[in-house]
């Protein structure tokens, strides 16, 4: 199946937010009235022990980003307030945080999408335990990475070592490695945010990684009994919301996890399958 | 008396980028315990940020290449004064660590038979660079980050290095804090890798992230090791410079080399005025030609969009100052012409370029298909950094060795693209395999002196108890607009000893930098010590920068334009004196084997 590698156009459906693709030039022509002007910002500060909103006001450009203002605020008031970034480009997935109550990359939030006459409220990924202000314990992640069965690739196709592989059937999971691990397809999805299921359910994040070494060309392991025991593919019930909020626009469920759940039904609860085994004894 | 934890490690790699994940890979599978520390989380390293692609000279596109002309356009790129021993080993070895990258998962573009598909860039003589869409150091540490959590490796995250330990002038160990909640730690060690990356953060418009503040190259100058080329700062010619949300953002190369062009305010593509004289035969003369090269024709020769970059840097910086640029300061980089050329031109831009496209169209609502990009100098790469071993990579301090950006040697005065994405993997390896054979000639590791790590600790905790003091953001500003008009793309004496002066100055401020708060992830904190690494190398460049008094590669002098005779002789070295003040002298560049200079003659 040839995946679409040109990102689809994609707009968070509120009614009080603005269209990301919008032009520039058009959005700052029509909201010239917003250039530099004074922006409040309701930050969450604290810990594990007591957190709450801290209110900041600054100076908004044309053509900041939130990260830029967050950053702002350290320089000029806050100097302790705790943030994770690192590029500022969208590609190191460090800086994930819920932005008007909706999961985003700070450094990929202009300023002008925002409404505001209003508060701008910047919270900490809510599904994961609080370090301090912005910053999150995002540890579970990179635990839960380690179980799943590693790269296990086929003998080399020509004596030199090297492998063979088509263009069209590396397209999928190069889709797949397009993940920046920014864990924001982890903080929506409900099956974490609010059933805490993390000792029986990898995540959409490692259904994305899981799906991307089983269709991987050269790859001989097999990880849908994993899945199926101990991943809880089961527990994924098609509510797409981690494919509304991943920033590379990986399409997740409909390429992953909808694909290895097939994977697993084959296996498990195809009649004919299961005939085949009693057959050969297995 | 402060507490803190102690870990024991035969080998400590610190700084978790393409090149530390190699060398700690490396010596884990030598059998060594290692230690792997990195400021990010793991994954997030700057080498994320590559997009070109891994230069190797497989030549599974065009069969005339081989490891020979790669290592003779790597010299000529650096102006030949880079480390020729590091250039053949880069040459000869990057071939297998794009294979066996492959081998651990990566999944690279592929040619139309199934292989690894290589592209063109500057200075490369023929398509060399492995690369996955424009994304590929992504895919590089992914890869090297899937394949390493299976080994063994300890990882600490989050944690910055403040000092190396030393006893009878070998390093046994090093202390740091952890970010998340400003405890102290100790590693001993008996054998470190230093892969901390570049300096970026010093200059004011830079492409580098948060991390790169100069880290390694501080820390391995003050256990007494030696700095070199630090005078080449590569400013890359395409950095973003409107709008502010994208300033400093790269625009690949890679967009040069499927088609891209640069025009002036008056829509003339003035790279043509002015093609230096040893690349003449191998570039373009005319558009048509510059065209059919970048369809693949053979025959054809490369655009001069596609000469190195320190030349199209200067070339742009020229249009600027003469008042021929675009209306923010830089000049237009067009790939939306292409629509005269291919049919799908829309579909085929976003095909070869997905991430320029998403990006500046997300970020800055500006659709590459349709309209150019304003475009200027940035800040992008350190060519010096520590001096090593050609072979080792070991520095001139026992037991401390170093791999990536943060060496210097390989790239002279003058990086080629894709040449730093398999330098991270040669030398990672190299780096890691040397390092763990050192560590296991050392028997017992030798106990860090309580003294010294006691004095570490209440330095990096100074900050606090300056009441008053002053705030650290100011003071990294100052910095980083003083290096941006002082000692930045094109260079003066008079403008360079006012940096030194003005140096002197943020070093007394420094030490007044107060922290305000406790000790749980507080940036101010972290900053305050940034700041001296950040301060240290700046101090490196620029005294180098002085001393150098020629034009060379990246370094362009206004009062000295040309190339020396003189000065094509040796590096310049930077270490801490005995009275703790920066020394520089000059190191006569080794002699070069002659088969490797008839190997250069050939490729002329």
């Amino acid at each position: 199946m040839a995946t679409e590698s040109a990102p689809k156009s994609y707009t968070i459906p509120d009614a009080t937010e603005g269209k990301p693709d919008q032009p520039l030039s058009q959005s700052a022509v029509s909201q010239s009235s917003r250039s530099a002007r004074d922006v409040t910002f309701r930050v969450w500060r604290g810990d594990s022990s007591g957190a709450k909103f801290e209110e900041f006001t600054t100076k908004v450009t044309v053509g900041m980003v939130v990260l830029d203002a967050i950053h702002q605020i350290q320089a000029e008031s806050a100097p302790d307030l705790a943030c994770r970034w690192n590029c500022k480009a969208g590609k190191c997935g460090s800086c994930s945080a819920e932005i008007n109550g909706k999961p985003r990359l700070m450094c990929m939030t202009r300023m002008d999408e925002l409404p505001l006459d209003q508060p701008v409220t910047v919270e900490p990924m809510k599904a994961f335990p609080l370090i301090k202000d912005l910053v999150t314990d995002v540890s579970w992640n990179f635990e839960v990475k380690k179980r799943i069965k590693p790269f296990k690739p086929r003998k080399p196709d020509a004596p030199d070592g090297t492998w063979r592989m088509q263009q069209a059937d590396v397209d999928r999971v190069q889709e797949f490695r397009k993940c920046i691990e920014c864990f924001l397809c982890q903080d929506v999805c409900h099956v974490l945010r609010d059933h805490h299921k993390h000792d029986e359910f990898i995540g959409p994040r490692f259904f994305v990684y899981s799906a991307a070494l089983e269709m991987h060309p050269l790859d001989t392991e097999d990880r849908v009994p994993d899945l199926k025991h101990r991943n809880g593919i089961g527990y994924c019930n098609i509510t797409k919301c981690c494919t509304k909020v991943c920033p590379e626009h990986i399409t997740i469920t409909d390429n992953a996890i909808i694909p290895l759940k097939e994977r697993v039904v084959d296996e498990y609860y195809d009649p004919l399958t299961k005939l085949f085994k009693i057959f050969k004894g297995k | 008396m402060n507490k803190y934890e102690t870990y024991e490690h035969d080998v400590v790699v610190i700084g978790a980028g393409g090149a530390g994940l190699r060398a700690a890979i490396e010596a884990s599978s030598m059998g060594c315990s290692v230690a792997l520390i990195c400021k990010s989380l793991l994954g997030k390293a700057h080498t994320v940020m590559a997009e070109g692609g891994m230069a190797a000279a497989m030549a599974n596109v065009d069969d005339r290449d081989n490891w020979k002309v790669h290592f003779a356009d790597t010299m000529r790129g650096g102006q030949y004064i880079n480390n020729w021993r590091m250039a053949q080993l880069h040459a000869q070895q990057a071939p297998d660590r794009v294979k066996e990258l492959e081998a651990w998962g990566a999944v690279f573009d592929r040619t139309k038979d199934g292989r690894i598909l290589q592209r063109n860039f500057g200075g490369h003589r023929y398509p060399r660079l492995a690369h996955v869409g424009d994304r590929t150091g992504l895919e590089m540490i992914r890869t090297l980050q899937d394949h390493g959590i299976h080994k063994g490796i300890q990882v600490f995250m989050e944690m910055t290095v403040t000092d190396l330990l030393l006893s009878g002038g070998k390093v046994v160990g090093c202390v740091g804090y952890d970010r998340e909640r400003g405890r102290f730690r100790v590693w001993k060690a008996k054998a470190i890798v230093l892969a901390t990356g570049g300096i970026g953060r010093a200059y004011k418009i830079t492409s580098n992230s948060w991390e790169y503040t100069g880290d390694g190259q501080a820390l391995a100058y003050r256990a007494g090791a030696e700095l070199m080329d630090m005078e080449f700062v590569q400013f890359h010619p395409t950095g973003m410079v409107w709008p502010p949300s994208v300033r400093g953002i790269l625009v690949t190369e890679g967009v040069r080399g499927e088609g891209g062009v640069l025009r002036n305010s008056e829509g003339k593509r003035f790279m043509f005025d002015d093609i230096p004289e040893n690349y003449r035969s191998s570039t373009a003369d005319n558009e048509e030609e510059g065209w059919r090269y970048v369809t693949g024709d053979k025959s054809a020769r490369r655009p001069p969009e596609l000469l190195t970059r320190d030349h199209v840097a200067r070339c742009i910086n020229r249009e600027v100052k003469a008042g021929r640029g675009s209306p923010h300061g830089g000049v237009f980089l067009d790939v939306s012409w292409l629509k005269e050329k291919v049919p799908n031109h829309v579909e085929h831009i976003k095909k070869k370029l997905p991430s320029m496209y998403h990006q500046f169209i997300t970020l800055a609502g500006l659709d590459i298909t349709k309209e150019p990009m304003e475009v200027g100098p940035t800040t992008h790469y350190v060519m010096g950094g520590i001096r090593v071993d050609g072979d080792t990579q070991m520095s001139t301090v026992p037991g401390l060795f170093a791999a990536g950006e943060v060496a210097a040697g390989l790239h002279g005065a003058n990086r080629l693209g894709g040449n730093s994405l398999s330098d991270l993997v040669v030398f990672g390896k190299l780096a890691g395999e040397h390092a763990a054979k050192w560590a296991r000639e050392q028997g017992g590791g030798v106990e860090p002196d309580p003294a010294q790590i006691e004095e570490c600790v209440n330095r990096a905790l100074a900050p606090f108890s300056r009441e008053g003091g002053e705030n650290p953001y100011a003071i990294q500003h100052d910095l980083q607009e003083m290096m941006q008009s002082l000692v930045g793309i094109v260079r003066t004496e008079k403008e360079m000893v006012q940096a030194l002066e003005g140096l002197q100055k943020l070093k007394a401020r420094a030490k007044n930098a107060a922290a305000y708060g406790h000790r749980e992830y507080n940036p101010g904190w972290h900053t305050c010590i940034d700041l001296n690494n950040l301060l240290t190398v700046a101090e490196a460049v620029t005294r180098s920068a002085i001393e150098r008094k020629e034009s060379r590669g990246a370094q362009f002098r206004e009062d000295y334009p040309s190339k020396s005779e003189e000065f094509s002789t040796f590096n310049h070295v930077v270490r801490m004196g005995a009275d703790g003040e920066m020394t520089i002298s000059r190191r006569p560049l080794p002699p070069m084997p002659p088969e490797l200079q008839q190997i250069i003659e050939e490729n002329k």
